[in-house]
């Protein structure tokens, strides 16, 4: 299972997610959001690049409630809170924009 | 006669047992958890300190690396190698035992 | 924080203490232990970790695997504020055994809600004799 790029391949698991973390590209990203019925806008990199962040500094994956603390605190509670996030990623934002950042899937997720 | 040991010092008797049975000439290269006892002022750090002359102790780079130990904190008499230094290791001796 | 506070009941809250024995990259037991606080944290519970033994090494400091070609999850300890895990109890004799002091620990932190957000370290130096009425004081013990 792979996505298709510029006809290069990058593996993806059962659900999606990418295998190696370094072929991720803001291409990449496009492609996934895609297979994910997304359109991506500012708001959604907005929270991509928010986990990209959050992954590069606690190696993590942040749970979905984590992710709406850390961004209620970066960002204001206007965007901090369940409705908003799954606005922009219906299926879960934090497996689905974990999934379009590149990331594993969120540990501590249940 | 190369002696490899990767076990903590702290958690199992490995290094003391190859210590015991570590002859001069021998060479000893800690690696994995077995860096950890390369560090000075540590409860094992006496014993290391006390050997015999005669026997060179070196520990793995990396290993020391990804736990955080740095060449600073390391007994004098013990030497740094690579993962190189470590194939030239084995090559330099005959035998090879693994203290696991 | 009190129970009644946190959300969850005082009659069903628990104390839970995971105890970290074992040093984080020649077995796999620090590793899973991480994740399973993580997933854990979920369930609103008085989470606390315990490290003693070769298990303070997983806090130290500095830690670089490059080289070893193994993940580094050493700074995945300091997200543990944000799954409010905030009581890491750290044992004394097993630094001073070491050749170890508070010094060479990560800076592990948390946000005390009740103290309008400030920053706190989660990390606590306890004696060996302070860890055993700990551990005596817990509902289940998680051991790695």
């Amino acid at each position: 299972m792979s996505y298709q790029i510029n006809g290069t391949t990058v593996e993806h698991d059962e659900e999606g997610y990418i295998q190696e973390l370094d072929k991720w590209s803001e291409q990449l990203a496009e492609v996934i959001a895609a297979d994910e019925n997304i359109e991506m806008t500012d708001e959604h990199w907005e929270v991509v690049n928010f986990l990209r962040d959050y992954y590069e500094e606690y190696q993590i994956a942040p749970a979905v409630r984590v992710l709406i603390k850390a961004i209620k605190k970066s960002m204001g509670k206007d965007k901090g809170n369940n409705k908003y996030l799954y606005t922009l990623f219906p299926y879960g934002p934090a497996k689905q924009a974990c999934k379009i950042a590149g990331l594993p899937k969120p540990t501590g997720c249940v | 006669m190369l002696h490899t040991v990767n076990k903590s010092p702290f958690e199992k008797t490995t290094f003391d047992s190859c210590l015991n049975h570590a002859r001069p000439g021998d060479a000893i290269l800690l690696i994995e958890d077995g860096v950890y006892a390369a560090v000075k002022g540590t409860a094992v750090a006496e014993r290391v300190a006390a050997l015999n002359g005669d026997l060179s102790i070196y520990a793995l780079g990396p290993d020391l690396s990804a736990r955080g130990i740095k060449d600073t904190s390391l007994i004098e008499r013990i030497s740094v190698v690579d993962y190189g230094g470590f194939v030239d290791l084995v090559a330099e001796h005959d035998v090879s035992q693994a203290w696991l | 924080m009190s129970a009644e506070e946190n959300g969850a009941g005082a009659e069903d809250q628990k104390k839970f203490l995971y105890v970290n024995r074992r040093a984080p990259y020649g077995t796999i037991y620090a590793l899973e232990s991480l994740e399973v606080v993580l997933i854990g944290a979920a369930f609103d519970q008085d989470v606390s970790l315990a490290f003693f033994d070769d298990g303070v090494f997983q806090i130290i400091k500095g830690q670089d695997t490059a080289g070893i070609g193994m993940k580094n999850f050493s700074p995945t300890y300091r997200a543990l504020g944000d799954y409010e895990v905030t009581k890491l109890y750290v044992e004394k004799e097993s630094l001073e055994e070491r050749g170890l002091t508070a010094d060479d620990l990560m800076e592990i932190t948390y946000e005390d809600e009740d103290d309008d957000w400030a920053e706190k370290s989660s990390v606590q130096l306890v004696s060996r004799a302070e860890l055993s009425e700990i551990m005596a004081a817990q509902d289940v013990i998680l051991s790695f």
